[in-house]
C-alpha cells in the first residue's frame, strides 16, 4: 500500500474517548490545529436510536460495541517465570472501541477519590508500622494537591452533569452525601438519581450498622443538562439497558453526548476512523516526537506530522504504544529501573446477591448508576493499619440489570433448559446486590512489557501483563465479607449467595471484574519512578502527553472515570497555558 | 525644501489615510452585507451543500412544478458579475432581470421589496466583492405551460406586489420596529407564515394586516401563527430562532433549515427585536388551553398502564421513554406534546410526518447538540400510526380531531427514502 505523509498539525490525539475528546476540544478551542485518530469505528446517534440498543443478547452477551480480542489481544500471566497466553476471548476486562471508547457504554458512575487516596504513599508513611505491609508494594503518592487538582475535578462534572448529593462543601459536612469526600468548591451539578427498593432497604440497613451511605454519584444525569460546551444530557428514564450498551435516550454523559457535537463544529478540528496508529516517530535527539505512523481504512501507511502528540487510547494500548516508540525506558522488575510498565494495577469485586420471595424489586428500571454506596471502609477511615492490610472499597447496592438473561437466581437453578426457565420465572425481579469495588496495590514484580512470543496482525509484539492477586487483597477481601455479611444478615433475605476471593486465590482472567486497568505509565514527581509529569507529559519527550488510567500509581476504590477527566483537564490547561508559550519540560526533574 | 517634503509626506500619508478608510469601510459593508445576507437566508435557496456557496441549482417544489435556484456568485458568466447596482436591486426587490424577463415568486420578492436602500447597497457589495465566483451553472427551470411564460409574472407582480417600501408602525418602540422590518423584508417570514390568496400570492405583506403572518399551510404541515405566540415568553421565541430549540419546543420540517442556515447567525438585539415586534402583533387564534384534570387524567391512566387503548399503549411502548407520562419531555430536549402546535394543528400533517420520518436538531453555536428523533416508519403501520397519533392528539390538554390511517398513508407515500 502506498505511503502518504499528512500535512504537519499543531496537534495529533490518538484515540478519540474521554481522554482525547477533551484534549481535542480543549486544545482546539485554544486555536490549534488539532487532529484525532481513532483505531475503531465512528458511532453516531443512528446507531442508538431507539429501540435498537435494547438488545440483551447483542451489546450484553456478545459486547457488540467492544473491541474484539482479534484487534487488541493482550497477553497474561501470573508471574515472570511464566509464558504468558494471549486473550482470546474477553473475561475480567473488556477494551472499549470507536467513537467515544469506553465512555459510550459506560456504567456512568462518576465519583471522586479521597484526599487520602491520592496521597497514599504519605498515608501509609504516618498510618503504618514499618514491616506491617507486603515488603514488595510499591505504592506512590499522586503528583498534585487536593487543591490544584479539585476545580478540574469540578469542571469534568460539569461537563457531564453530575447527579448526586453533596456531603463535602468547602469543609462542611452535609447530610445525605459522602461525609468522608474531599472538599468540593461546588455542591453537585445535578440531584440525586431517584433510589429503588434495593437502595432504600440497603440504606436502612447500612445506616443502622454505623454507615454512612449516599447515592451513587452518576453521570447519567438526573435533569435536562446543558453543559459549559453547550452540549445537552437528557434526563435519565431508568431503561435498564446502560452498562455495556450505548443510551438511546442522550441521558449518559459520553464524549458523544458531552463533547463530540461542539468539537465538530471547530473548523479547525478534524477526525479520522479506521485509522491505527503504530507508532510515534521520534526525531533523532529523542527528545521529541514529529508525528505518527498510522495505517488508514484503506491500508495506507500514513505519517502525520505533528508538533504535540496526545496518546489518548486506553490504558493498556498507550503503554503498549510506548513501548513500542521507544518513549521512556521501559521497566525491569528485576533491578526496578526503567519506567514504563511500572506500577500496573487492576481491582477486584465480589459480593452478596439477596433473594425475597415477597419482594418486587423492579429491576428492569435503572440507571448503570442507580444504587447506594458507603465509603466508610477507605483507606484512613477505618483501622486498616490495625487489620494489618492497605487498601478498601466502596460498598453498595447498585439495582440490578432487569435484562433477563443478566437476572441472578438462586444457586443450584439450572442454567438452561426448562429448569432454568422455571428457575427464571420464580425469582425474576425478586433479588438485590450488595457489592464491592476494591483498591489494588501496585506491586514490584507486577507489571506490563512486550510479549517475547505473539505479535499482533502487523507483526508487532502484543502487550503482556503479568499480575496476580496479593496476599494484601486478599485480606482485604476477607475483611469486606464480613461487613457485607452483615449488612446481609440485618436485611434477612430469604437466601442468598456470597462471592468473595479466598486467600491463596489466583486471578481469574474469565470472570468479568470491570475494565478499571491502571498504571503502566504513571504520573509522578520522580523520573526515576513515573513515566510522566503532573501534566501526564513524558519525562523523556516532552512533546508527548499520555492522558488515561496509565497515569494512576496504584488503583482506588473509586470508579476512574472522574479522576481521568480531571487530570487530562488539568493537563490540558498546563499545555495552553505554559506548554505553547515555551515548549519543553513542564516540571523540572 | 524640509517644508516642501513635510508637505509632500503629509499628502503622502493623507492619501494613504484616505485609501486605507476606504478599504475599511468596504469591509464594513462585506461584513455587513453578509450579516444581511443571512437575514435574508440566501443561502438557504442558492446553496447545494457540497457545491460553492451561492452556486445556486436547488430544486425547489412548487405548486407550479419544480424551480431550479440561481447562480448568484460574482461570476461574470454563469453568476451575476455583470449586475450593476441598480439591475441587482430591481432583481432582489422587483423580480426583475436585467433582459426585462421575470422571477417566478419562489424568490421571496415581494418581501424584499421593502429592504432598506442601505442594506441593498451593503448586499450588492457583499455579493459583488465578498463572495468567491462560481462557474457553476444550474440547471433551467423549465415549467409547463402556462407557467412557462415567465411574461406572465408581470400582472401577478401588478396584481399581488407592493412597491411602498417599508413603514415603520406609529407609536411603537424602535425595537419592535426594527423586528417588523426583519420580519417584512429579509426575514420574509410572511412568505409561509402568512396564508396564501387563490393567485398563491401572500395575502398580507406588512402588520397592518390581520393576515399578516396568521398561519399558513406546506407540503402539508400547518405552518403556525406568529400573532403573538401566546404560549411562549419572549426569551423562548430567541431561544428558539436562536437554537431550534427552547423549553417547550423543538424545531421541525422546513423551519430546521431557517434556523440553521438564518436565524441562528442573527445578533442577540435582532433576536430580541423579533420577538417584540412578534408579541407586539395581536389578533391570536384562540389557543388550546391548558386542561390540569385533563392532563393529569392522561398522566395517571399512563402511569398506571391498566386497561390502555391501542394508542396509549404504543405511546408508552415508542414514545415515552423521552416525553415521558407527563407529555412534558425534558426542558431544551425532548419537546412538549401537551398543548404543542403541531400536535393540535388543524392538519395533523406535521405530526404524523414526525412520527414517520423523525427530527432532528440543527447544530447551532449556542446549542451544538443534534438531538434526534427516531423515525418510526418501519416499526408502525399506518393503523398504529393513527391510533397513536389521535392519542396523543386527545391526551393531556390537547384536543383534536382523530388521525385516520388514510391520513397516514397520503403522508407516508411523501417520505423520501426514510
Amino acid at each position: 500500500m502506498a505511503q502518504i505523509t499528512k500535512k504537519e498539525v499543531d496537534v495529533v490525539v490518538c484515540g478519540l474517548g474521554w481522554a482525547g475528546s477533551l484534549m481535542s476540544i480543549e486544545l482546539a478551542m485554544a486555536g490549534l490545529d488539532v487532529r484525532a485518530l481513532e483505531r475503531g469505528g465512528e458511532r453516531d446517534y443512528p446507531d442508538f436510536a431507539y429501540p435498537k440498543p435494547a438488545d440483551e443478547y447483542a451489546y450484553n452477551v456478545r459486547n457488540k460495541v467492544f473491541a474484539t480480542p482479534k484487534e487488541v489481544a493482550v497477553t497474561v500471566r501470573y508471574n515472570s517465570s511464566q509464558t504468558a497466553l494471549p486473550t482470546r476471548k474477553w473475561g475480567a476486562f473488556a477494551p472499549g472501541t470507536g467513537v467515544g471508547g469506553a465512555g459510550m457504554h459506560w456504567t456512568a458512575v462518576l465519583i471522586r477519590p479521597t484526599p487520602t487516596d491520592l496521597k497514599l504513599k504519605t498515608y501509609v508513611d504516618e498510618a503504618y508500622k514499618p514491616g506491617i505491609l507486603q515488603e514488595d508494594m510499591r505504592v506512590m503518592d499522586f503528583p498534585f494537591t487536593w487543591e490544584e487538582i479539585e476545580p478540574y475535578y469540578y469542571k469534568f462534572e460539569l461537563i457531564c452533569g453530575q447527579s448526586g448529593n453533596t456531603g463535602n462543601l468547602r469543609g462542611q459536612i452535609l447530610p445525605g452525601g459522602d461525609p468522608f469526600e474531599g472538599p468540593r468548591s461546588e455542591p453537585y451539578p445535578l440531584p440525586a438519581l431517584e433510589d429503588t427498593l434495593n437502595n432504600v432497604m440497603f440504606k436502612e440497613a447500612a445506616t443502622k450498622l454505623g454507615y454512612h451511605p449516599f447515592p451513587n454519584p452518576s453521570a447519567c444525569v438526573s435533569r435536562a443538562w446543558k453543559n459549559p460546551y453547550g452540549n445537552q444530557i437528557a434526563p435519565c428514564n431508568y431503561c435498564g439497558y446502560c452498562s455495556k450498551y450505548p443510551c438511546l435516550n442522550y441521558s449518559k454523559a459520553s464524549p458523544q453526548t458531552a463533547v463530540m457535537d461542539a468539537l465538530k463544529r471547530m473548523p479547525n478540528f478534524s477526525y479520522e476512523v479506521h485509522a491505527e496508529v503504530v507508532k510515534v516517530v521520534l526525531h533523532d535527539d529523542q527528545k521529541t516526537a514529529k508525528g505518527v505512523i498510522y495505517y488508514d481504512v484503506d491500508g495506507n501507511e500514513v505519517f502525520q506530522p505533528a508538533k504535540i502528540v496526545v496518546l489518548s487510547s486506553f490504558q493498556l494500548y498507550n503503554v503498549r504504544l510506548m513501548l513500542l516508540s521507544g518513549i521512556g525506558k521501559p521497566y525491569n522488575p528485576i533491578t526496578e529501573e526503567g519506567v514504563v510498565g511500572r506500577n500496573y494495577a487492576f481491582l477486584s469485586n465480589g459480593g452478596a446477591t439477596l433473594f425475597f420471595k415477597d419482594k418486587n424489586f423492579n429491576s428492569y428500571a435503572t440507571a448503570g448508576a442507580t444504587g447506594q454506596m458507603f465509603n466508610d471502609i477507605s483507606p484512613g477511615n477505618f483501622d486498616g493499619p490495625g487489620l494489618g492490610f492497605l487498601g478498601g472499597a466502596k460498598i453498595h447496592s447498585s439495582q440490578a440489570t432487569g435484562t433477563p438473561m443478566a437476572a441472578a437466581l438462586p444457586k443450584g437453578t439450572p442454567s438452561w433448559g426448562m429448569g432454568y426457565k422455571e428457575g427464571l420465572e420464580e425469582w425474576y425481579n425478586h433479588s438485590m446486590k450488595i457489592s464491592i469495588t476494591t483498591t489494588c496495590q501496585s506491586y514490584r514484580d507486577i507489571y506490563l512489557d512486550l510479549d517475547p512470543n505473539y505479535t499482533d496482525h502487523r507483526g508487532q509484539p502484543l502487550l503482556r501483563m503479568t499480575f496476580n492477586w496479593k496476599e494484601n487483597e486478599l485480606k482485604l477481601q476477607q475483611h469486606l465479607k464480613g461487613i457485607v455479611g452483615n449488612i446481609a444478615k440485618e436485611l434477612n433475605p430469604d437466601s442468598m449467595s456470597m462471592s468473595f476471593l479466598p486467600m491463596g486465590a489466583d486471578f481469574d482472567l474469565t470472570k468479568y471484574v470491570s475494565t478499571h486497568n491502571v498504571g503502566g505509565a504513571v504520573m509522578g514527581d520522580n523520573p526515576k519512578t513515573s513515566a510522566l509529569n503532573k501534566y501526564l507529559q513524558s519525562w523523556d519527550v516532552h512533546n508527548v502527553f499520555v492522558p488515561g488510567g496509565n497515569a494512576f500509581p496504584q488503583n482506588f476504590q473509586a470508579n476512574p472515570t472522574d479522576t481521568i477527566g480531571a487530570i487530562t483537564l488539568m493537563a490540558a490547561q498546563a499545555i495552553k497555558e505554559h506548554y505553547l508559550k515555551n515548549p519543553g519540560p513542564l516540571v523540572q526533574a | 525644501m524640509k517644508l516642501k517634503s513635510l508637505l509632500i509626506a503629509n499628502a503622502v500619508l493623507l492619501g494613504s489615510f484616505a485609501l486605507q478608510a476606504h478599504a475599511e469601510d468596504e469591509a464594513q459593508l462585506i461584513k455587513q452585507g453578509e450579516y444581511l445576507s443571512r437575514l435574508g437566508d440566501c443561502m438557504a435557496c442558492h446553496t447545494v451543500s457540497g457545491k460553492g456557496d451561492y452556486a445556486g441549482g436547488l430544486a425547489i417544489e412548487s405548486n407550479l412544478g419544480t424551480i431550479y435556484s440561481t447562480n448568484i456568485t460574482p461570476d461574470k458568466e454563469h453568476g451575476i458579475g455583470n449586475y450593476s447596482e441598480q439591475q441587482f436591486s430591481d432583481a432582489v426587490r422587483k423580480g426583475v432581470l436585467p433582459d426585462g424577463s421575470r422571477l417566478y415568486p419562489a424568490m421571496p420578492y415581494p418581501d424584499y421589496a421593502k429592504i432598506s436602500d442601505a442594506d441593498m447597497h451593503a448586499l450588492y457589495v457583499y455579493f459583488m466583492k465578498g463572495v468567491k465566483p462560481s462557474s457553476e451553472q444550474p440547471p433551467e427551470t423549465d415549467l409547463s405551460f402556462p407557467f412557462s411564460q415567465r411574461w406572465g409574472m408581470r400582472f401577478w407582480n401588478w396584481a399581488f406586489t407592493s412597491d411602498k417600501p417599508f413603514q415603520p408602525i406609529g407609536g411603537a418602540s424602535e425595537e419592535v420596529n426594527r423586528g417588523a422590518y426583519i420580519v417584512e423584508s429579509l426575514g420574509h417570514c410572511g412568505s409561509c407564515h402568512t396564508p396564501r390568496g387563490l393567485g398563491m400570492n401572500e395575502k398580507a405583506l406588512d402588520s397592518g394586516d390581520d393576515q399578516f403572518l396568521a398561519g399558513g399551510s406546506l407540503s402539508s404541515w400547518d405552518v403556525p401563527s406568529l400573532r403573538g405566540l401566546p404560549r411562549w415568553s419572549e426569551q423562548e421565541i430567541v431561544d428558539y430562532l436562536q437554537t431550534g430549540r427552547n423549553d417547550k419546543a423543538a424545531v421541525g420540517g422546513e423551519m430546521k433549515s431557517v434556523i440553521e442556515h438564518s436565524s441562528s447567525h442573527m445578533t442577540d438585539a435582532d433576536l430580541k427585536a423579533i420577538a417584540a415586534y412578534l408579541k407586539f402583533l395581536g389578533g391570536n387564534p384562540p389557543l388550546q388551553a391548558y386542561n390540569v384534570q385533563k392532563q393529569q387524567a392522561t398522566e395517571a391512566k399512563l402511569t398506571a398502564a391498566k386497561g390502555l387503548s391501542e394508542g396509549e399503549r404504543l405511546y408508552i411502548d415508542n414514545c415515552g421513554a423521552c416525553h415521558f407520562v407527563t407529555g412534558k419531555g425534558a426542558p431544551g430536549i425532548f419537546p412538549e406534546l401537551d398543548q404543542a402546535t403541531i400536535v393540535n394543528a388543524r392538519d395533523p400533517g406535521g405530526l404524523i410526518h414526525t412520527i414517520l420520518a423523525g427530527a432532528q436538531q440543527p447544530s447551532t453555536e449556542k446549542a451544538p447538540s443534534t438531538l434526534a428523533m427516531p423515525g418510526f416508519a418501519k416499526r408502525l403501520d399506518d393503523d398504529q400510526v393513527a391510533k397513536l397519533a389521535t392519542f396523543i392528539r386527545q391526551g393531556w390538554s390537547n384536543n383534536a380531531p382523530a388521525v385516520t390511517k388514510d391520513q397516514v398513508a397520503e403522508v407516508r407515500k411523501t417520505l423520501k427514502g426514510e
